[in-house]
């Protein structure tokens, strides 16, 4: 035998099973899964990249290298010649004089060309109307922050002190792109020129600053940029990215990526369904090819080998096919997409073509390669007794190289193995549920066979007929109504949960400071002016001296954001009972009236610090120090824009420190006014307005849900044609069936009424179970990796029963519509 | 011990074949023995059920005896596994069935060249068209199997079976599925191929006429050998 000729042979017998239509379905199944796969590859892709970019406006800037000395002139060299945009920026905290007043001020000088991305916008007086405004500052000239005007009691044009350098107070601050998420750690901005530094003096060598350089261009060369700036960097220097600009934001495009992932992987699943149907008819169309190969002599691995080279050209030829129509599909899709102008979207990417391309053959060799190969072990004998054929592969050779299929995708489809390890165990439990069932409900439909006339009786034996093709026939459409119901029902439900964890009337404005007496008078102000506030939290500043004994150095951490929050002051609080934001992961919420000195530690802050659980924290606080073990682990939903601390303390521990205190209400755009009165009424009260934030991140998450709701509509329609090309597998035998049934007589009608109960039949099964699995999945997804509340949508079921019996009621029907108006003996030639 | 055995090509020592059915065990074949020499023809003949296509299917090494074994130029197909079996057929068996069984997506010259490619044969082509030419088929090189009749089915079945010189060729009621008139044309010439090859013909059928064209015909009964 030689293997030299077998490409040849199979190139051969591909065509030849292209010509006959052996392999319209399988080829169709690829095509549509890849086009599937790469339509919505290349549109998460860009997506992704249009909402980085967005995201690249909270940061200013595409990438910034963040250090606390100044940046070397080698990186804007090397950004310089990559075609790439700079600019410079350095923040530091200062003592802002006016006259005998004096006011500490996070100032950020800032170079020509900032930002890069996004838009500072100023305003004429403190709370006015914004606008964008151009450039940076003129030398000579700040802008200042309105609670640093209303602290410093001035106006705009007013004269300033920085350091030694007089300034004037051009415009009043609104809102800067990068500003940093820490709100309550800081003090009001001002920014300034860059130029003007040096006449400060405020800067020397070894002031604590922090320096940056931003980047921005195009996406290929801020990645070159990154991959080659990596090997660069100082050990001071940092590199970021939009995900590092603050937490609102990094949470907001963790979970876009993982929405739409999970839009990827629903597609890969539905067409790796079709897969294993198509490649299960296809073994069965060349068994007897097979067995005389055999018979000629062809060894078993040399026929396996045949015909899995002829899947694999398939699989090329129609991958491509399929990545030209998802190229096309997604063109379409973008211009439907109002929001992300096709201008402002980079090119989508070759890698994609090729992703898609080899995403294609790794799920038709995951889902395909059992029943194909199953060809290799069909005996010669079959030549002379066709009773006999080769044993078909079992579930777990199926069900194991399609789950290492989806595996080997993970990492690109949903880009979440933990997400793609839940759908895949729903999946294939509900696999096994739904075969178990189906079994089940098969043999229990034997004994109803008496109770109707022969439309009723051949249609539930029909059932009963198909044995194990029928288990197959409606596990598969089970399974692609789950993914289904999950791609409709649970992208509504869980995206509706998501936006409502931030909801419209989120807090939008913060007062701090408020001293202990005010809290009474500041409520019912509040509370005269329609504006409800939170409650209320005591605050007290204190240094954090030590975790477990070991004392906190900046130096000991390489991490920026560690140094950051070992170097600056902490917010401690505490409360009685737990917020409702807040989720304790490790150890237990104190009890109340417990005396025992202990702390709460936010768990992200505490993996960024090395806290753990029992670790004694030491905080200086005035001249006191404050020591207690941490008790307890919280996680805190930072996008529900509420006042929260890293740090919490038992009531009773912090009760001898001054304390200010915090609260945040949401002031509705027409409500500005109000905070003139309420700094006029409480001069010592800040005010901080995170309303420019807060849409900031509105707008990511509406462009996210718009973008999932569009991907997971291209996945549906797309599922459903998959879904019919699946159920054309079994109508081969349909079509014997009814030729050989008009052969004995029957009519048109009794024919298709027979059918329609099987399907029926089928198809409410099908939905039953699919519908359990979808829900069984959602509540999964919800509670473990999008972390929000799951509220069982009432439509799943009706919606689930309906889908499975219309998908098997057309698809089957629409297959056997030729059959039964063709003369029985031309049927039955084809169809053996 | 059978006579002849140095110089058989296909060898039945004490051949048993015994499948389960529910009634129990049924055996098909029992306890069978002869040889035929190399380059004769001979007719397996007897009622249907007998064993006919069982005892082809063990001879060819198409299915496995429950006892006794099979040689075929003297090496015992029961030693080698079912690639090493596939090894034997391609380098010395041929086949014709009852129903053709051609591939159907395979044009006429595809079909026969088809062993010839598998073997790795070069002249693949030239021997096809000289075959075929031979069966008289020169004008249904591109033809389907279902564009041909079908004597003409079973004259490409013919060319396939001859075309790469197989010692011994197995033939499964080669003219079952045809009229008289055609399946005589289809004898003469598959007897005439056999005679100018020497090819050794094992010949399954129920038709005496054809058997009649064989050197010896062996009777089957309920399994067992007629004398």
């Amino acid at each position: 035998m030689s293997a030299a000729n077998l490409p040849v042979l199979a190139w051969r017998q591909l065509r030849r099973d292209l010509k006959s239509g052996r392999l319209t379905v399988i080829g169709g199944a690829v095509l549509l899964a890849v086009a599937a796969l790469s339509a919505v590859g290349f549109f998460v892709a860009r997506v992704e990249q249009a909402l980085a970019r967005q995201g690249a406006t909270l940061l200013a800037a595409d990438r910034v290298i963040e250090s606390p000395y100044p940046i070397a002139d080698d990186h804007v060299v090397f950004a310089t010649a990559l075609g790439l945009r700079t600019a410079r920026t350095v923040a530091f905290r200062s003592v802002v004089a006016h006259g005998e007043r004096l006011e500490l001020a996070e100032v950020k000088a800032v170079g020509a060309g900032y930002p890069l991305r996004g838009e500072v916008q100023t305003a004429d007086r403190p709370y006015a109307p914004a606008m964008v405004s151009g450039g940076v500052p003129d030398p000579g000239t700040v802008w200042a922050e309105g609670r640093l005007l209303q602290a410093l009691s001035i106006a705009s044009a007013d004269a300033i002190t920085l350091g030694a350098q007089p300034l004037t107070v051009a415009r009043v601050l609104a809102h800067e792109p990068d500003r940093g998420g820490e709100f309550f750690a800081i003090a009001p901005r001002l920014l300034m020129n860059l130029d003007d530094v040096p006449a400060t003096g405020l800067l020397l060598p070894g002031s604590r600053a922090t320096h940056r350089l931003l980047v921005a261009g195009d996406t290929a060369s801020v990645e070159a940029f990154a991959t080659g700036i990596a090997g660069r960097l100082g050990r001071h220097e940092k590199l970021l990215a939009a995900a590092d600009a603050r937490p609102e934001l990094r949470v907001a495009l963790e979970r876009a990526g993982q929405y739409l992932g999970l839009a990827a992987l629903t597609a890969v699943m539905l067409a790796g369904m079709a897969m294993v149907l198509a490649a299960r008819q296809f073994a069965e169309r060349h068994v007897d090819t097979a067995a005389i190969l055999r018979c000629l002599g062809a060894r078993q691995r040399l026929v396996a080998a045949l015909f899995t080279i002829e899947m694999l050209m398939l699989g090329t030829v129609t991958s491509a096919i399929g990545c030209g129509a998802g190229y096309l599909a997604h063109m379409a899709l973008i211009g439907l997409f109002a929001e992300l102008p096709a201008t402002t979207l980079p090119p989508p990417a070759i890698g994609t073509v090729l992703t898609a391309i080899g995403a294609g053959l790794i799920v038709l060799i995951g889902f395909a390669t059992a029943p194909i190969l199953a060809l290799g072990r069909v005996p010669p004998l079959r030549v002379l007794r066709r009773d006999t054929g080769p044993r078909p592969p079992t579930v777990l050779a199926i069900g194991g190289l399609a789950i290492a299929a989806i595996l080997v995708l993970a990492p690109w489809s949903s880009g979440d193995r933990r997400m793609t390890a839940y759908v895949l165990v729903c999946t294939f439990v509900t696999c096994l549920i739904l075969a178990a069932t189906a079994t089940l409900v098969i043999r229990s439909l034997r004994s109803l066979r008496g109770a109707g006339g022969a439309a009723w009786r051949f249609g539930l034996a029909g059932l009963a007929r198909r044995g194990k093709a029928g288990v197959a026939q409606i596990t598969a459409l089970g399974v692609a109504l789950m993914v289904m119901l999950l791609a409709a029902l649970t992208r509504t439900d869980l995206l509706t949960a998501w936006r409502a964890s931030i909801p419209e009337r989120a807090p939008n404005v913060f007062l701090i400071n408020v001293a202990g007496g005010d809290t009474d008078r500041l409520r019912a102000f509040l509370r005269g002016r329609g504006a409800v506030a939170a409650d209320l939290y005591p605050m007290v500043r204190g240094r954090l001296l030590a975790i477990a004994g070991r004392d906190l150095r900046p130096e000991d951490y390489a991490d920026a954001r560690a140094r950051r929050l070992a170097d600056r002051e902490f917010n401690l609080s505490w409360a009685q009972d737990l917020q409702a934001d807040n989720r304790i992961r490790a150890g237990r919420w104190w009890l109340a009236g417990a005396s025992r000195p202990q702390f709460s530690v936010e768990a992200g802050i505490a993996g960024t610090l090395g806290m753990k659980l029992g670790d004694e924290l030491r905080f200086r606080i005035g001249d006191a120090t404050v020591a207690a073990p941490i008790t307890s682990l919280r996680e805190v939903d930072w996008s529900s824009f509420n006042a929260n601390f890293f740090v919490l303390a038992v009531p009773g521990l912090l009760d001898e420190f001054q304390a200010t205190w915090i609260t945040s209400f949401h002031l509705p755009a027409t409500g500005k006014p109000l905070l003139n009165e309420l700094t006029r009424e409480f001069p010592s009260v800040t005010v901080i307005d995170i309303e420019a934030l807060m849409s900031h991140v509105r707008g990511v998450i509406d462009r996210v849900t718009a973008a999932v709701g569009r991907v997971f509509a291209f996945t549906l329609a797309a599922s459903l044609l998959v879904i019919f090309a699946a159920l054309q597998t079994t109508n081969d035998e349909r079509r014997r069936e009814a030729a050989m049934l008009k052969t004995l007589g029957a009519q048109r009608r009794t024919i298709l009424a027979g059918m329609a109960v099987e399907l029926v039949a089928a198809g409410l099964v099908s939905g039953l179970l699919a519908g359990a699995g979808a829900a069984a999945t959602s509540w999964l997804l919800a509670g473990q990796i999008f972390r929000i509340a799951y509220h069982p949508n009432p439509w799943l079921w009706p919606v689930a029963l309906a889908a499975g019996v219309v998908a098997m009621v057309i698809a089957g029907l629409a297959g056997l519509r030729g059959t039964v108006n063709t003369p029985p003996a031309i049927a039955l030639r084809q169809t053996t | 011990m059978p006579e002849r055995i140095e110089r058989s090509t296909v060898t039945a020592e004490n051949l048993g074949k015994t499948v389960a059915s529910p009634e129990g065990p049924l055996t098909i074949i029992d306890d069978i023995s002869f040889s035929i020499a190399a380059g004769e023809a001979v007719a397996i003949v007897g009622v249907s059920g007998s064993g006919k296509s069982t005892l082809l299917s063990l001879l060819a090494g198409l299915d496995l005896p429950s006892r006794g074994r099979v040689l075929l130029d003297g090496e015992d197909i029961g030693r080698h596994d079912e690639d090493g079996r596939a090894r034997l057929r391609a380098a010395a068996v041929g086949f014709i069935f009852q129903n053709f069984q051609l591939l159907p997506g395979f044009t006429a010259r595809e079909n026969v060249m088809l062993p010839l490619e598998l073997r790795g044969q070069g002249d693949a082509g030239a021997i096809t068209d000289r075959v075929l030419a031979r069966v008289g088929l020169r004008q249904r090189l591109r033809h389907y199997p279902n564009q041909l009749s079908g004597g003409e089915q079973q004259r490409v079945a013919i060319a396939r079976a001859f075309a790469p010189s197989p010692r011994i060729l197995f033939a499964d009621e080669p003219t079952g599925n045809l009229d008289r008139h055609t399946g005589g044309l289809v004898a003469d010439l598959l007897f005439d191929l056999r005679r100018e090859a020497g090819t050794t013909l094992v010949l399954v059928t129920h038709d005496e006429i054809l058997a009649g064209y064989c050197d010896r015909v062996l009777t089957l009964d309920n399994g067992r050998l007629r004398s």
